[in-house]
């Protein structure tokens, strides 16, 4: 449903995102994971087509948003960090005018915004200014206004953040129900958050993907186990997984990508067991070359800590 | 279309919701009704000495002597208010981070800059709509000639077209409102004076000093006079605004 290719961006000199590439499923939900300024925001603007990319290329919901943005960006909804409310307009008049603006036909667009209102909960001050509305309801009317065209695709940049702790639970509820019939990509700095609403997370840091994976396998191998990354140039195929996962104290191997003839997997180990010398020695003895070999449990528990300490001001 | 015209909807309400669309019009009315006066009373001493009084041959023409001048000092009201008008455009959305759902929508640029550029003139229109009470009036009392008075609100319109999209890219430059009102009212202030020292020079160079100035258009248009040089200053000039608006908009995706 998502597809996103070596994905870079560049402001001036400073590289904003750096060769990301990842994928979503139909009605997956995938939790963004990273600390403040990790290019989580930047890579969201570039999906919904509010930037181009330096370099590299998204694909959602099955158009590439730069070649076909109009196509793509109807099947987009999406929540930017900050609602983007207009003040003077009444909660009922803002979503009357997205909807109109996000082609929701005229007729039924009444219903709709009621709809999209009882659904977020915001009903209740369909005719308050949005100017006047407190943090949590603007958030909710925001996320009110990224439903209303139905969209195959949902990007939600910290849909919980300033929220009370019960409007966080409402919200990441509401997030749960919509995953399955929406496809849905939300950023995040809280750890917790991933894990309740998430079935797969990508962890981001400094603009470069850092892991990919599930909320569970993230956890349990950040406890008592080694991760290295290595990467051969031999195309991803069950030979090589099979080769590194019988080199002694490696306890389990995962493909993290793979592009033509080159992939790499990460390969977790038991705790205090250095394994590159045989893998290294594994991938050579069996002809692929060693594009590289580096382990990746330091920089995940840097992160991790970045994230947890983050949290604990909110909850 | 119906994306130009929901835009161009939307920018019409927020005019009205904030006090800019009350100020502009109370303004231009209040200005536009003291240029009627003191025109009226000119008007009124003129045909007393060319007529004696007494409704002579030498009788003045209410179009040249009062309607044609009156038009021409809208130039002045239109240099104060509008930059009013367009200074929040862009410059708020930006600021606010509403652009962010305007571009992340499906609508193309042009659709975007197109239904601005129409709430704009919209609220324009209504500003001149009130100058028709005035115009009333001396059709109700005297008998003017129709046609200048349609061309003239035509050469108005034009005139009124070409500041607002000049203003409107000068508000895509920027996300301070106050910085896009003071370069767009610079701006405007330029183009107005422009030809004050086309008589000091060349031929050559007064011609083109003359040709820039925005006002000096409208001179034609004024007097009845519907001339195809002055229609391809004034259109080419609203359309090169909004494509360089339009150029705006997509660089700034670009730079971030």
């Amino acid at each position: 449903m998502i597809e996103v290719q070596h994905l870079t961006k560049r402001y001036g000199p400073t590289t904003a995102v750096d060769d990301v590439s990842f994928r979503v499923e139909r009605g997956e939900v995938l939790g963004f994971l990273g600390p403040n300024g990790a290019g989580k925001t930047t890579t969201m603007r570039v999906l919904t087509g509010y930037m181009p990319p330096t370099d590299g290329k998204a694909i959602v919901a099955g158009y590439d948003i730069f070649d076909q943005p109009i196509e793509a960006k109807r099947r987009i909804g999406y929540l930017p960090e900050t609602p983007p409310l207009y003040p003077e307009m009444t909660v009922r008049d803002y979503l009357t005018f997205v909807a109109k603006i996000k082609a929701v036909p005229k007729r039924g667009r009444a219903a709709r915004v009621n709809e999209v209102m009882e659904r977020t909960r915001v009903a209740d001050m369909a005719n308050r200014h949005c100017g006047k509305l407190s943090k949590g309801y603007r958030q909710r009317v925001g996320l009110a206004q990224s439903l209303l065209n139905n969209p195959e695709v949902l990007i939600l940049d910290e849909p919980t953040a300033g929220l009370d702790p019960k409007q966080i639970i409402d919200t990441r509820r509401l997030i749960k129900e919509l995953g399955g019939d929406h496809t849905i990509i939300l950023s995040t700095h809280i750890l917790p958050e991933v894990s309740q609403t998430c079935q797969r997370v990508v962890i981001i840091n400094k603009g470069r993907v850092v892991a990919v994976d599930t909320p569970d396998n993230l956890t349990s191998r950040l406890r008592g186990s080694e991760t290295m990354l290595v990467q051969v140039d031999a195309p991803a195929g069950d030979d090589v997984k099979h080769a590194l996962g019988i080199v002694p104290g490696v306890t389990n191997v995962a493909v993290a990508e793979s592009h033509g003839t080159t992939s790499s997997y990460e390969v977790n180990s038991d705790t205090g067991r250095d394994v590159r010398r045989q893998l290294a020695a594994v991938v050579v003895s069996n002809g692929w070359g060693l594009l590289e070999l580096r382990p990746l449990r330091m920089s995940l528990e840097e992160i991790f800590l970045h994230l947890t300490t983050e949290e604990m001001p909110h909850e | 279309m119906s994306n130009v015209l929901a835009i161009a909807h939307k920018e019409l309400k927020g005019y009205f919701a904030s006090p800019i669309a009350y100020i502009v019009i109370g303004f231009s009315a209040i200005l536009f009704g003291w240029f009627f006066i003191n025109l009226l009373y000119y008007f009124d001493r003129m045909a007393l000495q060319a007529g004696g009084g007494f409704g002579g041959p030498q009788s003045v023409n209410v179009n040249e002597s009062l309607i044609s001048p009156l038009f021409l000092n809208v130039s002045v009201i239109l240099l104060f208010t509008l930059p009013l008008v367009t200074m929040r455009t862009y410059s708020e959305e930006k600021r606010s981070g509403t652009i962010e759902l305007l571009l992340t929508s499906p609508l193309t640029d042009l659709q975007i800059v197109l239904g601005k550029f129409l709430g704009g003139l919209t609220l324009y229109a209504a500003m001149l709509g009130v100058t028709l009470v005035h115009i009333g009036i001396l059709f109700w009392y005297g008998n003017p000639e129709w046609r200048p008075v349609l061309t003239g609100y035509l050469g108005l319109l034009l005139m009124g077209g070409c500041f607002l999209s000049l203003g409107l890219f000068v508000s895509s430059l920027t996300r301070n409102q106050i910085v896009a009102g003071m370069i767009t009212f610079a701006i405007f202030l330029l183009f107005w004076v422009i030809n004050w020292i086309a008589t000091f020079t060349g031929p050559t160079t007064q011609n083109v000093l003359n040709y820039l100035s925005i006002t000096e258009h409208l001179n034609d248009f004024t007097r009845g006079v519907l001339d195809t040089k002055h229609l391809v200053y004034y259109t080419s000039f609203i359309a090169f605004s909004l494509f360089l608006t339009v150029r705006a908009v997509d660089s700034e995706r670009w730079r971030g």
